[in-house]
């Protein structure tokens, strides 16, 4: 026979998340991203313990000190201490939005998976529910939320998971619109797979680059929601240091020059949801090739 | 257009389910626990909150229709006038983000991607990235304290004295404009750069650059229309974006919009107000992006003209 | 006299995650003017690299690092930006592969053909006559309305026209065509070339053709250039090129296209063995030695000079000994499967339509066919006939429209994989056009035909184990390919594997939808060798979908054409190849290019294919059938013609006034 055995290629590529995770450590975005994210993981889960300072404590001799050595960051109205506040506000937030953000992907994924691969009906009265949710900012949806069923951080997750799944069914149907019209699913029903097999066995794993960058945004807009609720007094409730809170009670003094009351914790937001979208870029330019 | 209003009448029942959520009693949450019940009563019928869901529905969308947006339970009063005026207020304030953002977003998008790769485009990205994400509420504040406190360029409330001319209602405006141009920016700047590449790395251009045409009349002609067709319907739904940053950005600098209507609703759980607000919001969007896909199907060849004959 | 085109000593580099990689190395070869030069070779062999390091538009990565590129006298290196844009304006124009996407969506065609006028320096005001006047000689019969027309509202090769015409518009010295006529259908690629080598001869320009497919090759061109690996291996006049290589790669290419004359029956097809070497790879001797068959250790360590005697060079050291070759690779088949009357596969009445309304797309009418035990059924059509809606039908991944029957050995098939029982639907599967597309890039080789055996078959345990192993060493497979992941095999080896999982439930019956479209010719070779060969030891029978009218013949016994959702014809191969036949196939098989370069008269389709939507009355081919008989055919449909042998057409003719072929399709040439 001459059609001589074939013979092993060259060199095959490496694949797989070991892979991946080596491309993702040579994106500067992503790196960065990660190490100021680390941080304010480590401040949520260690930070009660390390700081210098009970962040409850009330100083009423040292209240609205200047940062200084003792008080790296000053102290606010109550003369607690700025700095701890900051470190331990990680917390509560670090806690609310991952949970809301990871049950909106459950959420959205499952839904994004059935509209797309059953289409027809079923996408159509979908896609018209999930249009007229996005329509509304998801500030609004909350505020209507939490007047009607009390102010509460349960009820602050739950309309973050069912306000933000849409958004990840969408960019799911979207990539799985382009995985259905492709041969190996029929290649499937030509195997008499059953619906779930082809969806979670065949056609998730395909999907997930788009998924988890998807739900790395939604983090970020998760904590950006979180904070904002918390600042207009819907969302994380006293005494819970958080910053979104702690600006809120302070911000009306920034008039007196008590600038540092507020600033650290506008801070340390910022750089925590400009970290979270730095490991986002990261991750969509080094797995979208 | 069917699809338009399709979407927005699931919405008006999104609203109106959402502001029933819980079935109580309306009287009773406003007159307070220690109130005689018949006073409840009387104020329940009042206000027609012992009515069947059904029934409420039906009136309060048909009040919509006719503009007949029913009475606010805090004021005792029709909440019309209240949401114009606010309605007004909030749309000139948008107005400035708009007219500041849009240019500027599709600029920052053509830059970086003219300089693909190189520096102008990471630190664009970078910038642009950053600044989406950055609540309102922080960027509005490190504002106030730059420019309003220590630099006193510009006043830290948005409200103007009555009868003050459009300039310096501009002046007023400035400020709390900025943090939703910042929100804006990235967005726009993302898929204007989107568009731009995918238009630049197209065969077409590559046809036009090989036909001879100068790089200029290249990116005129040939990459721009083709690379922003898609920016439009961002731009479109991105005012959602821009009304939910409202809401903090009319709290922060004071300003009577549509945003401090909601909240203020909120607060006071004046149920007639919000729903009005919130459904009014969702009517602007609905019309917005309505608009933009008439722009889009005008400007795009193959949506003006059917396929091949 | 200067040449229109000379590349001296061209090397081109890609950096390639830092590294620069060689895609072109030493490559020489000029074109005189008005001169026709092709170049042939594989994908990744560098010729696209070739076409546009021409007009100085290499990839932002890439680099012309050695050599110099000059036209008409002029080193294109050197010029400034003014210059070059000089130079793309009057004297290099270039038509690429996919017309459809070279022309801006967004401007009407007028506009973007009158951007040539202005460049041009013409007056704006004889910009709409001379755009006229272009595309009329392209032969679009209404201009001045395509003028108004969008890219999207063209057909493809009115696409193609058009980007011709901007081409040709300045009157050029040299014109560059890379691929012009890949994926057009064979009509219209005929359609195509006409025009282009009418245009030769009446603009006097040079020509550099680029394509994959030697036919069109030896049809367009007067020399020709062999491309291997970056190199140029050989180059000769185009009919001393195909009747006598000088070169083992060349030689190997002819050797591996399906002719008239073989079929799986008579012999297997040549291959070339092994793969090509990636870009940058290190190679001492020469680049082809470890895939020859003559190479020896003079070979493997000196690299052969390109070596002109005459008018002609080749890069090998023993290029008198290209003759042994022959003894070396000419194989007997295996013994043919037994081919029985009996039917396995019966379709009568199918029908498939999509849509409702005036909208309505009549894909399949009325298709009837009965497949036997054992043998192949080429399906043959331009796209659009619904060979692949046939397909997906017979497979029950499409549900066919009420009234249409099928029936698998006797009983009948319902609609739907679904509906049928498990012993029905291990029967029929089916080989992928485009197995990129057809394996889960998540899953490895190994879980795919495990899982097929596992749940479709119900093997456990070590029976499970053993048939993998015995499917993977039937196509050749080894034990390291079965951890891969689908991204870390070769085309053909991915072909391979989808053909194991195809036979991993014992089918009886097997659609291969253009099994090898995706693939070069040398590993298309190998692939249909494996499906004549797992035939013939399996007993399955086939339905073959291909565009390629040499890999029909070379593995079909029976033929059936199809037009517009209908079936015109079906007949044994050899009776269809050769008629008489019905006027379509006739026009169908004078499209093929010739590789001996001779021309026939050609049987030429006016038209446009019409819309499923809105199909033609009377016979569907009426409205571009040359045989047309007025107040017939486009009022009555067409009665069933029957000729001998099960020899069945659609068609008002008599059988004594249908068309018969006047030459061998395809060609036979003759080898050394």
């Amino acid at each position: 026979m001459t059609d001589l055995p074939t013979p092993v290629e060259a060199a095959a590529p490496e694949h797989g998340w070991r892979d991946d995770l080596r491309r993702l450590r040579g994106s500067v975005s992503f790196v960065v991203g990660a190490v100021i994210v680390l941080f304010w993981v480590g401040c949520a889960v260690f930070g009660q313990s390390l700081v210098p300072f009970d962040p409850f404590a009330d100083d009423l001799m040292n209240s609205l000190m200047p940062p200084s050595s003792e008080h790296w960051f000053g102290t606010d109205q109550l003369g607690r201490d700025v700095f701890s506040r900051v470190i331990v506000g990680a917390r509560d937030i670090l806690t609310v939005a991952p949970i809301a953000t990871l049950l909106s992907t459950i959420l959205g994924t499952a839904l994004g998976l059935t509209m797309g691969y059953f289409g027809g009906l079923i996408d159509e009265v979908s896609s018209r529910l999930v249009d007229a949710v996005l329509a509304l900012p998801t500030v609004i949806v909350a505020l209507l939320a939490l007047t009607a069923l009390g102010t509460s951080t349960f009820t602050v997750l739950v309309v973050i998971a069912f306000s933000f799944a849409p958004i990840i069914a969408r960019t799911v149907r979207s990539a799985v619109l382009s995985e259905v019209s492709l041969d190996y699913v029929a290649a499937a029903e030509l195997r008499r797979e059953n619906t779930l097999y082809i969806l979670f066995i065949e056609i998730l794993p395909n999907v997930m680059p788009p998924i988890l960058v998807e739900t790395t945004v939604r983090l970020g807009y998760a904590i950006f929601t979180v904070a904002t609720l918390s600042f207009i007094g819907f969302g994380i409730q006293p005494p819970s240091p958080d910053w979104g809170l702690s600006i809120s009670a302070n911000y009306g003094l920034i008039g007196g020059g008590f600038w540092w009351a507020v600033l650290f914790d506008c801070l340390a937001i910022a750089s925590l949801v400009v970290g979270i979208n730095l490991v986002a870029d990261g991750m969509e330019s080094t797995l979208n090739d | 257009m069917m699809l338009a209003l399709l979407t927005l009448w699931l919405l008006s029942v999104l609203i109106f389910l959402g502001g029933h959520l819980l079935p109580g009693n309306v009287g009773r949450a406003m007159l307070g626990p220690l109130a005689d019940q018949a006073a409840v009563d009387v104020l329940n019928h009042e206000m027609g909150t012992d009515r069947p869901l059904l029934v409420q529905y039906l009136d309060w969308i048909a009040g919509f229709l006719t503009g007949d947006l029913g009475q606010s339970y805090a004021y005792r009063s029709p909440v019309a006038p209240f949401l114009m005026t606010a309605l007004l207020n909030s749309a000139k304030l948008a107005a400035v983000a708009f007219v500041l953002v849009v240019p500027l977003g599709i600029l920052g998008g053509v830059v970086a991607a003219l300089y693909r790769g190189r520096a102008a485009d990471r630190i664009l990205s970078v910038v642009g990235l950053s600044a989406t994400v950055v609540p309102e509420f922080v960027s509005g504040i490190v504002l106030i304290l730059i420019f309003g406190i220590w630099l006193r360029w510009f006043p830290i409330s948005a409200t103007w004295v009555d009868g003050a001319g459009p300039l310096t209602q501009l002046y007023h405006l400035i400020l709390p404009a900025i943090p939703l141009v910042l929100i804006l920016f990235g967005y726009i700047a993302r898929m204007a750069r989107a568009g731009m590449i995918e238009a630049l790395d197209a065969d077409y251009t590559r046809t036009a650059v090989l036909k001879g045409l100068s790089y200029p009349k290249v990116i005129w002609r040939h990459v721009l229309r083709n690379a922003l067709l898609p920016t439009i319907s961002v731009i479109a739904t991105q005012t959602v974006y821009l009304i939910g940053g409202l809401v903090v950005i009319e709290i922060l600098f004071h300003y009577q919009g549509i945003g401090s209507l909601i909240y203020t609703a909120a607060k006071k759980k004046d149920f007639p107000m919000l729903q009005a607000g919130v459904m009014s919001i969702g009517a602007l969007f609905a019309l917005t992006t309505f608009l933009a896909d008439l722009l889009y199907a005008r400007l795009n060849p193959r949506i003006r003209f059917g396929g091949r004959e | 006299m200067t040449d229109a085109l000379s590349f001296d000593n061209l090397g081109v580099a890609y950096r390639v995650k830092g590294k620069m990689r060689q895609v072109l190395d030493g490559v020489s070869l000029s074109i005189a003017k008005g001169e026709a030069y092709g170049l042939v070779g594989e994908s990744g062999c560098g010729k696209s690299t070739t076409a546009f390091a021409a007009l100085r538009y290499l990839p932002r990565n890439g680099s012309v690092n050695r050599g110099r590129i000059l036209i008409d006298g002029q080193d294109i290196g050197l010029l400034s930006p003014t210059d070059l844009r000089h130079l793309r304006q009057f004297k290099v124009s270039m038509i690429y592969q996919d017309p459809g996407r070279a022309l801006n969506p967004s401007l009407p065609i007028g506009r973007q053909v009158a951007e040539v006028f202005e460049l041009a320096g013409v007056p704006r005001a004889e910009w709409p006559a001379r755009t006229h006047d272009i595309l009329a000689k392209v032969q679009i019969s209404d201009p001045a309305l395509v003028m108004q027309r969008y890219p999207h509202q063209l057909s493809g090769g009115m696409q193609q026209r058009v980007a011709i015409a901007m081409a040709i518009a300045s009157n050029p010295t040299l014109l560059v065509l890379d691929e012009p006529t890949t994926g057009l259908d064979a009509t219209v690629e005929a359609e195509v070339l006409d025009l282009i080598q009418h245009l030769r001869h009446e603009l006097s320009t040079a020509i550099l053709f680029i394509s994959h497919n030697l036919a069109v090759i030896a049809r367009m061109c007067d020399r020709v250039g062999v491309l291997y690996a970056g190199r140029l291996v050989e180059e000769a006049r185009t009919e001393e090129i195909f009747r006598n290589p000088r070169h083992p790669y060349t030689a190997g290419l002819l050797r591996c296209l399906p002719q008239a004359g073989r079929s799986k029956d008579k012999a297997m097809l040549a291959t070339i063995p092994g793969f090509l070497p990636g870009p940058g790879t290190k190679i001492t001797g020469c680049v082809f030695a470890p895939r020859c068959a003559l190479a020896d250790q003079t070979c493997r360590t000196v690299e052969p000079e390109l070596l002109r005697t005459d008018d002609r060079a080749s890069k090998c050291h023993y290029p008198d000994r290209i003759n042994e070759l022959d003894h070396i690779s000419n194989a007997a088949p295996v013994a043919a499967a037994v081919r029985n009357s009996k039917t396995i596969l019966q379709v009568d009445g199918l029908a498939k339509s999509f849509g409702s309304g005036t909208q309505r797309q009549r894909v399949l009418r009325d298709v009837g066919l009965e497949l036997r035990a054992g043998e192949t059924l080429g399906l043959v059509g331009e796209s659009g006939s619904g060979k692949t809606t046939l397909a997906r039908c017979i497979l029950g991944l499409l549900q066919p429209d009420q009234g249409s029957s099928l029936r698998f050995a006797g009983e009948a098939l319902a609609g739907t994989t679904a509906l049928r029982s498990r012993h029905q639907v291990k029967s029929i599967q089916i080989v992928f056009q485009n197995p990129d597309s057809a394996l889960n890039r998540a899953h490895t080789v190994y879980r795919m035909l495990s899982r097929t055996i596992g749940h479709l078959v119900g093997l456990r345990g070590a029976a499970r184990e053993a048939r993998i192993k015995s499917l993977a060493s039937a196509v050749r497979l080894t034990e390291r390919h079965l951890s891969a992941v689908p991204s870390q095999l070769s085309g053909g080896l991915k072909q391979r594997v989808a053909i194991a999982r195809a036979f991993a439930s014992d089918p009886q019956v097997l659609i291969c939808d253009e099994p090898t479209s995706a693939l070069d010719v040398s590993v298309q070779a190998a692939i249909l060798n494996l499906l004549a060969e797992l035939q013939a030891t399996k007993q399955v029978s086939y339905i073959l979908i291909s565009h390629d009218l040499g890999v029909v013949r070379y593995l079909s016994d029976r033929i059936a054409v199809m037009y517009l959702g209908q079936m015109l014809e079906i007949g044994p191969a050899e009776a269809v190849f050769s008629g008489p036949h019905h006027p379509y196939t006739a026009a169908l098989l004078s499209s093929v290019p010739t590789l001996d370069g001779a021309s026939t008269e050609r049987v030429k389709l006016t038209g446009a294919l019409p819309s499923t939507a809105n199909l033609p009355k009377g016979c569907v081919f009426h409205t571009r059938c040359p045989r047309k008989i007025p107040g017939l055919c486009d009022h009555d449909a067409p009665p069933q013609v029957k000729l001998a042998d099960g020899h069945v057409l659609m068609c008002h003719l008599a059988p004594e006034e249908l068309p018969a072929a006047d030459r061998n399709i395809p060609p036979t040439i003759t080898l050394p």
